[in-house]
This record gives structure tokens, C-alpha cells and sequence, in this order.
């Protein structure tokens, strides 16, 4: 069944891609859409009803070479289970809502073909993904891996007479390989310490990588944390995390169903569920957690500052995607695997919308992104305007504190159950670094959530009037997907708070874990002395209650600055320039890459070429030809192609010394 | 005695002397007719090769088909193929017919052109199967006149300058590596490459006006083959042949110089060098890892700020071979199965890099890049087959690009981190030279006059590229058809490798 799950969406993106100009791009985008919402249903199917035991399915050998062996193969546990639905689901979504999305596009002609094509790229990027979730081994996950990549370098390339886009592309897809390329270094140092790349293989053999010692560059290092801290490097590039996520906002150049399916609810996770499943490893490297919770909540609180002041939509969410990827990863970091999952899990679902959402908006305002020429549209689009509340207060966390404790599951929208879990367990953690950055982020994710709500549906009309005018709501195509990941956005937090994180018994049998069972033996793996996950479910009331009153905050002073007093925003902006201009820009990563790494790639590569090859190589060479063998020259000077005679001339010479030289030394033998 | 490999070597150069002696004129039909021949003969090659590694058994890490013959003055006609090198053979007729086909527009003489890459298939052909030392060499070195000539005649404006630098560094190299030759034969009393293959070359230092040699006669020997592959690889620094010698050549002959006279060095090294002088290789293996890792990082920043097209797959050639060598010297199975894999893969790729170039320099006649841009827009299938093949060249996995650079990093990680690191790099500078030509050629809008009226492939060159996405494919999705073929003789090989440098020594 997983195996059909897997392939349905290739032969859908094979067909849309390859035979639509025989069977119409209709037909094509239909055949695509219609395996994706197969894969979904097999996918929910699976997941419901999927029993805790591990299970292989070997399709093909691939990569073998002396004792690497290397299969294409599938791996069916919860955390494949999880990530299925996750992908299926929303890509599913994404597809029906692209039929409504795509239909008309100011950037192609009337006779244009192209919807085939983005149909083709979506399955194409569905497959990968699944071919990196299901994987049983790094290598094919590292298929996945690049080739999510790819899909993401043509979807976010996709309108290719754009110079923007093209260069969103190409930057998302280097990115990526800076962390691809730790993350193969990852690979190598785990088959030379373990001599195999099969999970099941790495996990039996992670308690000894703790206490295993690996000489790696100027070092000798901890093999356990090396590796660790190698493979979260791959997770960085993928997921958008501090130093390497400069690739995420730009990315949002592509369609906007992209934006929702790639950028939102899968690939960026990619990194997150990369640590979850290497939790047996992680569990043997508390100095790489630590890493990672560094880096996670770094990235929670750069990103939700950067996103207080950007005027566009997308980017928004997008900088909202990468803060909340902070978190999950703090909580992956701090051991709370289920945790990390958990909210994985949800913000699929309500990011995905918001996605969606803003793609509405921009279809209802002819493509206009900029939210200074919103406003007012709760009238205009009250369906969008509804989802997109509904998104908010998922994602902002609102919710009834407390209740948990007379329901047996608290109440709340999704992401107040699993930001909730997550804020917990960076306290019982112990990093007091990433519980404060994280309420801080928490409080800042509400102010800019609310921001857009408000700039864009609520006070005045601005910017184009005729705009306005024709403001018009989204085709059933587009809002019926909106309308199922709403119900994901309300309930998906209670339905399954218990087994992701909740409930110790439930989320064990969940989990398949066992009391000393063996690494790799359960889906997720923690340690023997791991009990941050017992300490976040006994965290004090200020704790579980903080997230809460940051959001209340973050609301407040929203509704302050642009429901009530709408000039606020720009005095502040004044006052504070040097400020809001560090965050407009992002904190200058781009401005300050380009001259570290694009200029100086550049400069070294001409000063190699001009001054290496040029000057150094070829001068020496012509020297040295020029004093040892002057004759030479002549020579190739007399003749046009005398060189050539020269040379077959040489060569004969050569073979008559050999054969003198032989039939004298031969006969001393 | 098996005369298989004699068949498939000499059908080529049998169809040149044809050729030669009983085509004449220069008419339309007298052309199609020495183009038809050339195709069929190489044809005849490739089907004849099948029959070979039909009957090759892997698990014989021996030479088989082997013909062994008196020749003149006491030496010996030996030729015959191993796990190594049949892979080698198989490349060279597979690629001869693709080779011919691409050129089947080219009208100045066409007969001597044709005959040319005939004779050129028989000589390679005659590398890797050549069992005799003296064989060889004569092959090895023969092989080159073809090449000379076909960038001196048909090439560009700078064919002389070009042919004389690669000819400069290929006769340095040469001149070694025949004293080498000669010094083994006086050592070994044979030139049979099968049992100089055994033969163990003192490695006792010798001492010579105040210095000590460590690892002897066997260092000599490999500093002047080392001389010689290294040009032909081209490893960093004697490259800069090969970037001039590319933007001469025709296209045919580009795909053939990097498809497969490359791989002579590699091939050089795992016949010659690893097994014959392991100590010494041994000893010169942090040389030649750094070397490779600054090839590898070197040679992509340079391709990075190339403005001709050309010159950039040039490059782009040298740091993939960097991979090779550092597979090679790694001497473990992952190492130098991911080498002979990598040079096989870029067989395929970059043979199918440089037809692409072909293909629009064939239509606008130029390869500055500035003066392409938004070919997309009216050539859907190049576009498609560019990017195949830029992506393959990035290393993706799926492609054969990626288990060859795979492997071999993996393999040299295990010998030296440092290195491997370095090396590792180049996947990211080779993602950021292939997207950016690929951007600045394909992608954006069509607004140059010139291009506006360019037309997309044609049946002939959509054939042409349909067996090397194939071959690219295959290899990437399903590898065992390559490993599976050489893994045997590999491992062997690094046993005896290992067995020569016992852990003590290190």
C-alpha cells in the first residue's frame, strides 16, 4: 500500500509532464490530481489504522560497493505514518486549489501551455517528498532530500521570464547544498564509524557512537555529536534555520500554492523530521541538542522580529514559517521528539491555510502583495477573511489554559496545544535561553499575525480603488481546500494531543516505545535518563500560562497600533529609524553574504583563472618549454602542423629506443 | 584464441582504410556515403562489444578473451579486458555511433574527418585492451595524432595555439613515461602488463648525490607515469590544456576528448600506477588527494566566472575528474568503484554537455553566454534536455552524476577528512556554475534579435541525446549494471593494494 502511495504521484507527474499534449492539460492536471487525493486517502488509511510495527519493504537494490549496500526501500513506522499524511494531505489540497489558482496568470499568454507543467512539478515534488520520508536508509533519504530540491529550484523558477524568480531559484537551491553539504559529510563519517547507512543499522550501533571518538578536520571529536551536528546542518539548509535561511523568503517568488505546499507545510519540515527520525543518535549527543536549541531558538526570535515590519504578505508567513521551524526544532533539541512532531503536525495545517488564504487575497486584488494597499476586505472575501481567522488564532496559540486538567485534553486551536508542548519543554529542558526567546517569539507571532489580519481586512480601503472594486471571492476549487484545513487548524491539536505529547501510556503505545526497549526499536527513541518530557508535563503554572499571556500581548498592542491608533506604526518607524531599518532589511544577511561569499567566489575565481591558470601555470609551462627545448619550438614555428609530424615522429623514435633497449637488456635476462 | 577484442578494436580502422582508399571526390554523396560507413563500422564495433560483456564473467577477476600472439621482433600482440577495463571499452564503442551522429552536418571534408574518428576509436580501444607494455604505449601515444588533427584542422580560430599547447604537455608527460618503460623492462625482464602487474618493484630508498629516494625505483616509476596521466586526466596544475583544447575542438571532437580520452588517465593509474607500484603510490597519495581537492575547488570557482560557454563544461570536466583521482588514491571499494563510476557517468554527461553547447552553437555560431538568454521560450525540448543534464552534472541523485561523486567522497572520507571536506565543496559550487549558466542561457525572456527565429532540435539531435538520458538514468537509478561488473576486480585489487601496504608501513 505505502508503495503505491509512493509511486502514484510520480506516474502522475510522469503523465502531466510528459503525455499532455496528448491527452490535453486538462485531462493531465486532472489525472495528477486525482493520484494525489488516492495517495491521500491510502495515506489516512495507513495512518489510522497503522498497528506500531515497523515495517521494510525492499523495491530495488541501488547503490553497492564493497560493504556499502545500499537499497531503495520503505520504511512504514508513526513517524512515516505521520509525515504521509502530513504530505498527502496538503499536496493533495494544494493541487485541487491550484486548478482555481492557476487557471487565468497575467504572466503567460492566452495560448501558453504551463498548467500541465506546474501540475507535473507539484507530483514530481510530492514523490520526492515521500521517497525522503519513507526512506529505510540516509542514502535514499538524501534522494528525497535533493530532489525536494530540485522541485523547489523549478516551482519557485516557475515564471522564468522573471529575473527575480530565476534568481530566488537558483539561491534556494545553493543554499540548500550548503547544508546538503554537511549533511553528506554526515553520511560518510556514519559509514565509516558504523560501516552501514541502513537505519536500523546506525540506531544498534548509536550507544557506542557515544562513547567512540572520530578525528574529523583539525580535531578529535565525540562521534555521536560530530555526527549529529553534521546531519543538523543538512536540517538547517532545509528547514530555513539562523545563518542558512536566507533562501526561504525569497522563495516566495513561486506560485503561491508552492508557497503553501513546499515552503510552509513539507520540505521546510524536512530538517525537523531528519532529527526526529536520527533520534536515537541525538539522544547519544546532548552537546549537538544543545546546538540545535541554540540555533532553534535563535532562528524562532530572528525571524518572528524580521517578520514585525514586512509589508507583503507572503513574506510574512514566510518569516512566520521560519520562526515556528525554530521552534520545532528547540523542541526536537530539547528531546521532546513528540513534541516536535506535534507541531510539525499542526502547522502543516494551519500554515498551509494561511498560505492558501493569502493566495485568495492576492487573487481577489489581481496579484497585488503588498498589505499597504489591502485593507477592508473582510466584506469583500468574508469566506477568506473567515479561514484566515481562523489560521490566526491557531497560529498565535489562543486557547483555554488550564483546561487540560478538567478535560483530559486541553481546548484550543492546534498551535495552542503544540506551541504550548513545545514552550514546556524548552523550560523542563533546562535552556532558559530558548523558554525566554521563545515566549518573546510567541508574543511577536501575535503581533504580526494580527497585523495582517488587520491591514488587510480591516480599516480603510487602500492603494488601487479598481482593485477594490473587484475584489471578488475565490472559486469553490480554492475554498473548499481552505475549508479542510480549517477543520485541521481547530481540531488537529485536541484529537491528538495525547498521543503526540499529551499522555504518557497513549503516546508510548503511539510511538511504539517500550521501557528499555533498544534504540531504533520505536519510532522515536529516548534515552534512559531523558525525563524532559516528564518535566514539561509538570512545568510550573507561570510556564504553561506564559505563551498565553505573551499572545495577549502581542494582540493588544496590534490592535493598538492598527485598529486604534493607525498612525502609531509609522511614528514609531521615525523614531526608531536605524532600528526599523536593521529589520526591514532583514538584519543585512543578504546584503552582508553577497560580499562574503557571492563577490569573493567571484573575485577568487577570476584571480585563479587570470592569475593562476593564466600567469602562473601556463607562464612556467611556456618558460620551461622555452629553455629546456628551444629546438622545439622552431620546429612547431617552420611548419603549420609540424608539431603533429614532430610528434608522430617522437613517438617512433620512443618505440625504437624501446625495442633497442630491449633486445640488448632482454638478452642479459 | 578468442579474437573477439581484435574485432571489435580494428572494425573501425578496417571502415577508415576503406575510406581512404576507395572513396573518392567530395560530392553530397560521396560524404553521406563516408558518414554512413563511419556509423555503421562504429555500430558494428558497438554491437560486437555486446558480445563481450555478455561473456564476461565478473567473478573472474583475471584478463579474459585473451589473445596472446607473437608480433615482431619478439614481442607480443596481447590484448584482452578485465573487471577495470571492459566498462572502458563499453563507453568507447557506445559512445562512437552518438559521436558520428552529431556530426552529420559538418561539410569540410567529411571523408578525412570521418576517418579520423575511426582511426581514433580502434586507438582507445587499443588502451584499454592493450596487454603489452610496448602495445600500449603505441596506442596510448597514436591515439593523440587523430586528436591533434581533428582540433588542428576542423577547429576554431585558435586550433594551432590550442593543439600545440595540448601537444606541449601530453609529449612532457610521454617522454617519462617511455624512460619508465624502458627502466621496467631492465627490472622485470618482461613487458607483459599481466605479470608486471605481479611483478613487486624494489621499493628499497635509493640514495643519489646526497639524497634519499624513500620508495626507490617504485617512486620513479611512479613519478613519470604519474607524469603522463596526470596531464591526460587533467589534474590541477597541468589543466590548462584542456579548457583551450575544448574551445578549439569541434563538438564531436569535444565529446570524444571528455568522454573518453580523459578517462585514459584514470584508467592509466588503476592499470599501472596502484597496481605496479603500490608503495610508492602509497606514499604519494596526500600529494595527489590535495591535489585533487584543490582540482575539484579551483577548477569551479574558475568555471564560475567563465563568459564562454565551452570553456565552462571545460572546467566544470577537470573538477569532476578531481573526484576520480581522489577515488583512485582513497584505495578503498567505495573509492575506486565511485571512480571508474564517475568516469563512466561523465562519459554520458559530459559528452551530452558539450552536444549541448553543440546544439546552439551549431544554430547562432558562438558560445559566449551573454549572447543566449530565454531559449526556453522557443526551444521546450532543449530546455528539457539541458536541464536533464545540468542537473546530472550537479551530482543529483537519480542520475549517474551522483554515485560516482558519492562514492568516491565517501571513499576518500575514510582516508582523510580534510580532504574529504574540501572535496565536498564542489557540490556547491558545481550547483551554483551549472544554474547559473543555465539561467543565463535558458531561462528570462527572449529578447535578443538573433534568437528570435532559433528552432528547437531536430529528430536527429533528439536521437542523439535519447541514449544518454537513458544511460544517465540507469546508471543513477539502478547502479548494479556497473558495480556489479566491477566490484570483483576492485576489491581484489585493493587487497593486493592493501596486502603491499601493510598497516605497519603507514
Amino acid at each position: 500500500m505505502v508503495t503505491i502511495i509512493l509511486l502514484a504521484p510520480l506516474v502522475g507527474a510522469l503523465i502531466c509532464g510528459f503525455f499532455w499534449r496528448l491527452i490535453g492539460e486538462r485531462t493531465g492536471q486532472i489525472i495528477s490530481a486525482g493520484l494525489l487525493f488516492l495517495a491521500a486517502a491510502l495515506s489516512w488509511y495507513v495512518f489510522l489504522t497503522f498497528d506500531g510495527v515497523t515495517q521494510h519493504i525492499a523495491l530495488l537494490r541501488w547503490i553497492e560497493s564493497g560493504s556499502l549496500s545500499t537499497d531503495w526501500g520503505i520504511r512504514l513506522d508513526r513517524l512515516t505514518a505521520i509525515m504521509l499524511v502530513v504530505v498527502n494531505t496538503v499536496s493533495a489540497l494544494v493541487h485541487l486549489y491550484s486548478f482555481g489558482y492557476m487557471a487565468h496568470d497575467e504572466n503567460w499568454g492566452h495560448d501558453e501551455p504551463y498548467r500541465a507543467r506546474f501540475f507535473a512539478y507539484l507530483s514530481f515534488f510530492t514523490f520526492a517528498m515521500l521517497a525522503l520520508i519513507t526512506s529505510d536508509n540516509l542514502v535514499q533519504m538524501f534522494f528525497g532530500w535533493e530532489g525536494v530540491g530540485v522541485a523547489s529550484y523549478l516551482l519557485i523558477g516557475f515564471y522564468y521570464r522573471k529575473p527575480t524568480a530565476n534568481a530566488a531559484a537558483i539561491k534556494a537551491f545553493v543554499v540548500n547544498r550548503v547544508g546538503d553539504f554537511g549533511f553528506a559529510l554526515g553520511i560518510f563519517g556514519l559509514f565509516y564509524l558504523t560501516d552501514s547507512i541502513k537505519f536500523d543499522d546506525v540506531f544498534a550501533a548509536t550507544p557506542a557512537l557515544a562513547t567512540t571518538n572520530l578525528q574529523f578536520l583539525w580535531a578529535d571529536w565525540n562521534a555521536a555529536n560530530l555526527i549529529g551536528v553534521l546531519l543538523f546542518i543538512g536540517a538547517c539548509g532545509k528547514s530555513a534555520q539562523l545563518f542558512l535561511h536566507t533562501w526561504l523568503p525569497d522563495a516566495m517568488e513561486g506560485p503561491t500554492p508552492v508557497s503553501a505546499l513546499i515552503h510552509a507545510a513539507t520540505m521546510v519540515t524536512a530538517g525537523v523530521f531528519l532529527v526526529c527520525r536520527m533520534s536515537p543518535l541525538y539522544e547519544f549527543a546532548p552537546e549537538a541538542k544543545a546546538f540545535i536549541v541554540v540555533i532553534g531558538a535563535s532562528t524562532a526570535f530572528f525571524a518572528a522580529t524580521v517578520g514585525l515590519v514586512q509589508n507583503d504578505i507572503k513574506r510574512v508567513i514566510a518569516y512566520s514559517t521560519c520562526s515556528q521551524l525554530g521552534y520545532m526544532f528547540v523542541a526536537a533539541g530539547s528531546g521532546v521528539y513528540g513534541a516536535a512532531m506535534f507541531h510539525l503536525f499542526t502547522h502543516a495545517f494551519f500554515k498551509a491555510m494561511l498560505f492558501l488564504g493569502a493566495g485568495s487575497v492576492i487573487t481577489a486584488m489581481h496579484h497585488e502583495q503588498d498589505m499597504r494597499n489591502y485593507g477592508g476586505l473582510r466584506k469583500k472575501i468574508p469566506f477568506t477573511f473567515a479561514m484566515m481567522m481562523i489560521g490566526t488564532l491557531a497560529i498565535t496559540g489562543v486557547g483555554i489554559p488550564f483546561s487540560g486538567e478538567w478535560f483530559g485534553t486541553p481546548i484550543g486551536f492546534a498551535g495552542f496545544l503544540s506551541k504550548d508542548a513545545i514552550i514546556e519543554s524548552a523550560f523542563a529542558g533546562g535552556s532558559m535561553y530558548a523558554f525566554t526567546l521563545l515566549v518573546v517569539a510567541a508574543c511577536f507571532t501575535s503581533f504580526y499575525s494580527w497585523r495582517l489580519i488587520f491591514m488587510t481586512f480591516y480599516g480603510p480601503e487602500k492603494g488601487d480603488p479598481h482593485a477594490h472594486e473587484h475584489a471578488h471571492e475565490s472559486h469553490l476549487v480554492m475554498t473548499i481546500p481552505l475549508a479542510v484545513l480549517a477543520l485541521g487548524a481547530v481540531f488537529a491539536g485536541m484529537l491528538w494531543f495525547n498521543d503526540f505529547f499529551g499522555n504518557h501510556e497513549t503516546m508510548s503505545a503511539f510511538f511504539s516505545l517500550k521501557e528499555g526497549a533498544a534504540p531504533g526499536a520505536g519510532a522515536i527513541y529516548y534515552g534512559e535518563d531523558n525525563k524532559v518530557l516528564e518535566l514539561a508535563h509538570e512545568s510550573p503554572a507561570w510556564v504553561s500560562l506564559s505563551p498565553f499571556v505573551a499572545m495577549l500581548i502581542g494582540f493588544a498592542v496590534a490592535v493598538q497600533f492598527y485598529i486604534r491608533n493607525p498612525k502609531l506604526p509609522g511614528q514609531l518607524a521615525e523614531q526608531q529609524a536605524p532600528l526599523y531599518r536593521f529589520l526591514l532589511n532583514k538584519w543585512y544577511f543578504d546584503e552582508l553574504y553577497d560580499v562574503i561569499f557571492v563577490r569573493s567566489a567571484k573575485a577568487l575565481g577570476t584571480l585563479l583563472w587570470k592569475r593562476g591558470d593564466g600567469d602562473i601555470i601556463d607562464g612556467t609551462l611556456n618558460g620551461v618549454a622555452m629553455g629546456i627545448v628551444p629546438f622545439f619550438t622552431r620546429l612547431a614555428g617552420r611548419a603549420q602542423s609540424g608539431y603533429i609530424f614532430t610528434y608522430a615522429f617522437a613517438m617512433v623514435l620512443g618505440i625504437v629506443v624501446l625495442i633497442t633497449w630491449m633486445s640488448i637488456a632482454g638478452g642479459t635476462h | 584464441m578468442n579474437t573477439l577484442i581484435s574485432l571489435i578494436t580494428f572494425v573501425p580502422a578496417v571502415a577508415a582504410a576503406v575510406l581512404a582508399l576507395f572513396l573518392r571526390g567530395n560530392d553530397p554523396a560521396a560524404q553521406r556515403n563516408a558518414k554512413w560507413l563511419a556509423l555503421f563500422a562504429t555500430g558494428i564495433s558497438f554491437a560486437l562489444s555486446l558480445l563481450l560483456l555478455k561473456g564476461f564473467d565478473p567473478a573472474n577477476t583475471g584478463f579474459q578473451f585473451v589473445e596472446d600472439r607473437p608480433w615482431i621482433m619478439g614481442l607480443h600482440y596481447k590484448m584482452g579486458v578485465d573487471g577495470i577495463s571492459i566498462l572502458f571499452v563499453m563507453l568507447t564503442t557506445f559512445l562512437m555511433p552518438i559521436t558520428i551522429a552529431s556530426c552529420w552536418n559538418v561539410q569540410t571534408r567529411v571523408k578525412d574527418y570521418m576517418i579520423a574518428f575511426l582511426l581514433l576509436e580502434t586507438l582507445m580501444l587499443g588502451v584499454f585492451t592493450a596487454l603489452d607494455l610496448v602495445l600500449f604505449y603505441l596506442f596510448f601515444e597514436a591515439g593523440l595524432i587523430p586528436m591533434f588533427l581533428i582540433i588542428g584542422i576542423w577547429g576554431g580560430v585558435n586550433r594551432i595555439y590550442a593543439s600545440f599547447k595540448f601537444f606541449l604537455y601530453t609529449f612532457l608527460g610521454s617522454v617519462l613515461m617511455l624512460v619508465a618503460m624502458v627502466a621496467m623492462y631492465h627490472a622485470a625482464g618482461t613487458t607483459d602488463i599481466p605479470t608486471l602487474m605481479t611483478y613487486q618493484f624494489s621499493h628499497e630508498p635509493i640514495v643519489a648525490m646526497g639524497m634519499t629516494i624513500t620508495g626507490g625505483l617504485q617512486t620513479l616509476l611512479f613519478l613519470a607515469f604519474f607524469a603522463s596521466f596526470a596531464v591526460k586526466m587533467p589534474m590541477w596544475p597541468v589543466h590548462t590544456w584542456l579548457p583551450d583544447a575544448h574551445v578549439q575542438a569541434p563538438t564531436a571532437g569535444s565529446v570524444v576528448l571528455a568522454a573518453i580520452l580523459l578517462k585514459m588517465g584514470g584508467y592509466g593509474f588503476l592499470r599501472f600506477s596502484m597496481p605496479m607500484f603500490p608503495v610508492a603510490a602509497h606514499l604519494w597519495t596526500p600529494v595527489v588527494f590535495w591535489m585533487s581537492a584543490i582540482a575539484i575547488v579551483y577548477t569551479s570557482l574558475v568555471a564560475l566566472v567563465q563568459s564562454d560557454m565551452k570553456k565552462l563544461v571545460a572546467y566544470s570536466s577537470v573538477a569532476h575528474m578531481g573526484y576520480v583521482t581522489l577515488g583512485i588514491f582513497a584505495m578503498n571499494a567505495q573509492g575506486v568503484d565511485g571512480a571508474i563510476f564517475q568516469m563512466l557517468s561523465h562519459g554520458f554527461i559530459s559528452g551530452a554537455m558539450f552536444l549541448c553547447v553543440g546544439v546552439i552553437y551549431d544554430r547562432m555560431h558562438t558560445r559566449e553566454i551573454d549572447a543566449y538568454g530565454g531559449l526556453i521560450n522557443r526551444m521546450p525540448a532543449y530546455a528539457l534536455v539541458f536541464m536533464f543534464f545540468t542537473m546530472a552534472n550537479v551530482g543529483l541523485p537519480g542520475t549517474s552524476g551522483f554515485v560516482g561523486e558519492f562514492l568516491t567522497l565517501m571513499g576518500a572520507f575514510q582516508v582523510n577528512t580534510w580532504v574529504a571536506a574540501v572535496a565536498t565543496s564542489g557540490v556547491i559550487l558545481s550547483a551554483a556554475y551549472g544554474l547559473w549558466l543555465y539561467r543565463r542561457v535558458v531561462f528570462g525572456a527572449l529578447v535578443k534579435e538573433g534568437l528570435k527565429t532559433i528552432t528547437d532540435m531536430t529528430r536527429r539531435e533528439r536521437a542523439i541525446f535519447a541514449p544518454l538520458i537513458i544511460m544517465t538514468l540507469l546508471l543513477g537509478v539502478y547502479p548494479k549494471v556497473v558495480t556489479d561488473i566491477i566490484d570483483p576486480s576492485v576489491q581484489a585489487m585493493v587487497a593486493t593494494y592493501a596486502a603491499a601496504n601493510p598497516p605497519a608501513s603507514n
